[in-house]
Formats: C-alpha cells, structure tokens, sequence
C-alpha cells in the first residue's frame, strides 16, 4: 500500500517485453522480469548499452510501451492496464525529456513549453504566462521568443526540461537526455535536475549509458543487461563494489583501473595493488607509514579521487617490493584502512 | 487591326480585313474568370477532402499513431483507384454522379466535380507524404503528453509540416490548372477552350499564343504565392 503523501513512487513488478516477430524477423526480448522500486523524491538511474531495454523500460512508466507481462505502479496506479483517455490522464502526470529535444521548429520556446497546457484546454494567454515562469527556473527567461533553430544544445534541452515540468508532474523521465549535449552543458544540464529533485521533490527516472552521469545525479542505479536488471544498489556501493563484469565496465569509464601494458611489464616483480578509500581514508598517511615503519619500497603508479554521492572515493594502484614478509606485513596494515585492496593482474 | 486594337476592345472578326483572331478581350477575360472559378472552387473542396484523405492515410497506416490497416488498406485502393484514370476519361466517367450533385451535365459547375474528384485523392496523397515527413520523436513527445490522436494532427503534425503542406497544395494547383484545360469536353469553358475550339481547330494562332503566354503567367503566379507562404512558414 502506497501512501498519499508519497506521490511519484514508480513500482516495477516482474515487467517483461516482447516485440512480436514478423515474417522475415523473430521476436525480441526487451525487457525480461524488470523489478524495481523506485522510492518518491528520488534521482534513480538506469544504465547499460545499447539495446539492453533501459530506453524500453522508462516508456512503461508513461505507457508509450505495454509491457507484454508484469505491472507498472505508479503512485499505486498499474499504467500498464489502462488505455484511451485513463492512460492519457495517467501521462499528463508525468513529464519527460528526450535526448534529440522533440521540440515542435515552427513555434517559438514559449509555445513549446505552453503545449502540454494548451492540450490541457488552458487559454493561450495564461499557459504563456505559466510557460514564461518556467522557462525563467530553467534559466531561459530572456529566449522564451526564440525558435528551437536558434538555440544551442543546452538551451534546447532546457526548453524540454521546462515543457516536462509545466505541468509541475511528481515524475520526470529522462532519456538520454545529456548524450547529445558537450561534457559542460551535460554539467548544467545535471546541475538543473538535481535543482528540480531537491526544490520539487519530483521523482527523477534517469535512463544513460553515461556512467559520470550516474555518478553526479543519482542516488540509485539499476544496470541493465539483455532486458534484464543484472546489478542494482545505492551509486556509492556500486561504484566501490561492483559485482558484475559489465558494472565494471561501467566503472572503469569513470574511475579507471587499467594499467597501461607497457607500465606492467617495466614493473618486474613488485606486487600490485589496488587501493579503494573512502572519505577520511583518504587523508591517512598510508604511503609513508608502509615505507618508514615496513621498510618496503612503494611506488605511486596511479591515483585519483571522485566525489559520489557527497563521498569521496580514492583510488590508488602501488607497486610494493621488499622481502616477503614485509610485502605481507604491508599488505595486511593497508588492507585494514582502506575499504579494498586487490590484486592487479600483471 | 493590331494587338492593341484587341486590348481595347475592338471586334475579333471584321471580314474583309486582315484578321487578327476569332476571340475577343472579353470572350478571353471570361475564359480566365472560368479557368480562375474552376481551379479556386475545385482547391477548395480538394484541399478539404485532400487534408482529410491525407490525415487519414498518415494516421493509420501500420506504424501510424491509430493504426488501422484495413481502413488504410481500403482507402489507399480507392485513391489508386481514382489516380490511375486519366483525367479525361475520369470527367466522362462520373458524369452520373456530376449530373446528381449539381443537376446538370453540362457548364463550368460540371468541370468542377470531376476536377475535385481528380484532385482530393492527388492532395491527399502529397498530404499523406508531408505528416509523414514529421519526426517521430515529436510525435512520441506529444503521445507522452497524453496528447489525443486529434490533438497531435492539430497541434503538432498539421503545424509543423505547414510548410512541405504548402508546396504540396501549390503542386495541386498547378495539376488542376492543367486539367482545366479539358474542361471544354463538358462544356466548361475557360483558356483550354479557347486554346482548342479556336487555337487548334481554326488555326488561330493568336488564340493559342495569348492562351499559353496566360496558363504560363498563371502558374508562375502560383508557384511563386506556394513557395512565398511555404518559406515563410518554414521560417525558424
């Protein structure tokens, strides 16, 4: 049971998709057994590749795709079920943005962001002066008489984010919706979601293949695989314990962990280390406390630190020569301050 | 007699002198006002039809918002159907049905029925083309507004392919102007009248020259309206 004051809960419920075969062509799976839940006033995320169904999965939340088996709740309401003028009610409380805008060209941003409104049978004067206002939070208070054509990237998505919340939804569906954008406009554009989940409270549904993305607005991720959620967790856990081999993937991206081949072999036979520290880890004096008080020598390969989910996350790769024993002293003495430490494969 | 003597109004026909033509200003000023009324009332009642011959073929085709293939499959026969026949023959064709919309076989008023016949399935087909021409993404976005299937024809297909919808109208009107040339068969009158009972059977060669310098002008008029509004539509 949902409660009332928890408006923009989206529920997953063993949500399966099959797009019938044709003639020529077989069937495909999108999504196979979906579960999640995905609490109100949350940024969630759902990464994976291509073609691994996330773009599918968000379009059940606002019935653009039936999903052959299973139920969508939202706010206690299967989406699933309903057609006609209940699934369009059930559309209008959501909003969406998309990666390539889908603006309309032939009317200007104001008109844009008043059509939700105009469909709604709102007067034109008052759906501009509501569009007007949003477009001013989204930070294109002085572009609401532009065409699409004549803004950039950025300005263009804006215009999307505001069309998404002229409605004020306690849902938005993001999909894609920075892979078109430049690394500092995606930036900006990060920046103004997450101004929208913490003034609005609205739920954000996030769908990318862009792990920094992940990393700088949501809360939780789901990864996605062949239709099927193989991993799923708080970012921070997934980002310092990824259990899955394409998690890793995704990782890596962000938080590299590969020696170069060439660093490998110059290395001999030092032992190699990863070292994964979170928050106040990373400010012990490990580094100097293994080599004055172990007498192992330590190298430096690699080492960088990113902030999650307001957690530092520090990373480093060591090599470590000296005598067995002390190699081991060492090795034990790190491995009780720092959140891992693992082989590197040399 | 000379050509201005005939822009002003003198008698085509004076016998004994050397003749310049058989039609006079006025026989050809009322050819133009019948070509004008044929084309003007046979748009219209075309475009409407057209518009909803098209929204309809774009709507439920398979992958369309509605999805109807047997309507699609029924209507698209028909507008074949009517495309495939030459428009002469169309005009003899349907003159039971021309006869028991406006009562009479015969006259400008006859022209028009089969010229919006011809043309309705014709502008529907450019029609259909142009919502098609409307990216998908959009239509997506309008769906994912819980925007009716009425909705996204009217505020989202209709207006963003105004322009393409223009030029599809402008090439409309250039077809019907063509075929009001055959109009004369049931007595429609208008310039390909002229061009035939006199330019081509009494050899009147002044006849013919004023009829094509006039169909040329007219359709360089309307190509040039049709590509004005279509840009100006596409203006972004």
């Amino acid at each position: 049971m949902v409660p009332l004051t928890s408006d923009g809960h989206v529920v997953f419920e063993g949500v399966s998709k099959t797009f019938p075969g044709t003639r020529r062509a077989t069937g495909t799976v999108a999504l196979r057994d979906v579960s999640l839940d995905i609490a109100p006033g949350t940024i969630y995320g759902v990464i994976g590749y291509s073609g691994a169904g996330k773009s599918t999965l968000i379009r059940t939340v606002n019935g653009l795709e039936q999903p052959t088996a299973g139920r969508v709740l939202v706010d206690g309401t299967d989406v699933a079920s309903l057609s006609g003028r209940a699934l369009r009610d059930a559309q209008k409380r959501t909003g969406m943005i998309f990666q390539q805008f889908n603006l309309l060209e032939t009317v200007r941003a104001r008109d844009n962001v008043a059509l939700p409104l105009r469909l709604d049978g709102v007067g034109a004067r008052e759906a501009r002066a509501r569009a007007d206002e949003v477009l001013e939070f989204v930070g294109l208070g002085g572009r609401a008489d532009s065409h699409p054509g004549e803004l950039s990237g950025g300005q263009k998505q804006r215009v999307g984010i505001a069309r998404a919340l002229v409605r004020q939804p306690r849902i938005l569906l993001a999909d894609e919706a920075t892979s078109a954008l430049d690394p500092t406009t995606t930036g900006q554009i990060i920046e103004l979601l997450r101004r929208i989940n913490s003034e609005y409270g609205t739920t954000v549904l996030v769908v990318t293949h862009e792990m920094d993305v992940i990393r700088d607005l949501a809360g939780r991720v789901a990864v996605m695989e062949g239709g099927a959620v193989v991993e799923e967790g708080a970012v921070l856990d997934v980002f310092v314990h990824p259990q899955q081999p394409i998690t890793r993937d995704f990782v890596t991206t962000v938080v590299p962990q590969h020696l170069p081949d060439r660093v490998r072999t110059d290395l001999g036979g030092a032992a190699l280390w990863r070292l994964l520290l979170l928050d106040d880890q990373v400010v012990q004096p490990l580094v100097s406390t293994v080599v004055t008080e172990l007498g192992v020598s330590v190298n430096m390969l690699h080492a960088d630190m990113t902030e999650i989910q307001e957690h530092t996350v520090g990373q480093m790769i060591v090599a470590v020569d000296g005598p067995a024993d002390r190699v081991a002293a060492a090795r034990a003495y790190l491995a009780e301050r720092v959140v891992s430490l693992e082989e590197v494969d040399a | 007699m000379n050509f201005f003597d005939w822009l002003s109004g003198a008698t085509a026909v004076t016998p004994g002198e050397d003749r310049l033509t058989f039609v006079t200003r006025d026989m050809f000023v009322k050819a133009i006002g019948e070509t004008l009324q044929m084309v003007g009332v046979a748009l219209v009642f075309g475009t409407i039809l057209g518009i909803a011959i098209g929204a309809t073929l774009a709507l439920t085709r398979r992958g369309g918002i509605l999805r109807q293939p047997v309507v699609y499959g029924v209507l698209s026969v028909v507008v074949n159907l009517i495309r495939s026949l030459p428009f002469i023959i169309l005009l003899v064709a349907i003159l039971p049905f021309t006869r028991l919309v406006v009562g009479t076989g015969i006259g400008t008023w006859a022209a028009i029925v089969p010229l919006t016949v011809m043309v309705a399935p014709y502008i529907g087909r450019l029609i259909e083309n142009s919502l098609l021409e409307v990216p998908a993404g959009l239509i997506e976005a309008a769906r994912a507004m819980g925007a009716s299937p009425w909705q996204i024809l009217v505020r989202v297909l209709i207006p963003e392919a105004r322009g393409s919808l223009v030029l599809a109208i402008t090439i409309a009107t250039i077809g019907l102007t063509d075929a009001t040339a055959m109009a004369g068969t049931v007595g429609g009158g208008g310039l390909g009248t002229i061009a035939l009972d006199y330019g081509w059977q009494r050899y009147d060669a002044f006849a013919m020259l004023v009829t094509v310098i006039a169909l040329i002008v007219l359709v360089q008029l309307i190509q040039l309206l049709g590509t004005r509004i279509s840009r100006r539509f596409r203006r972004r």
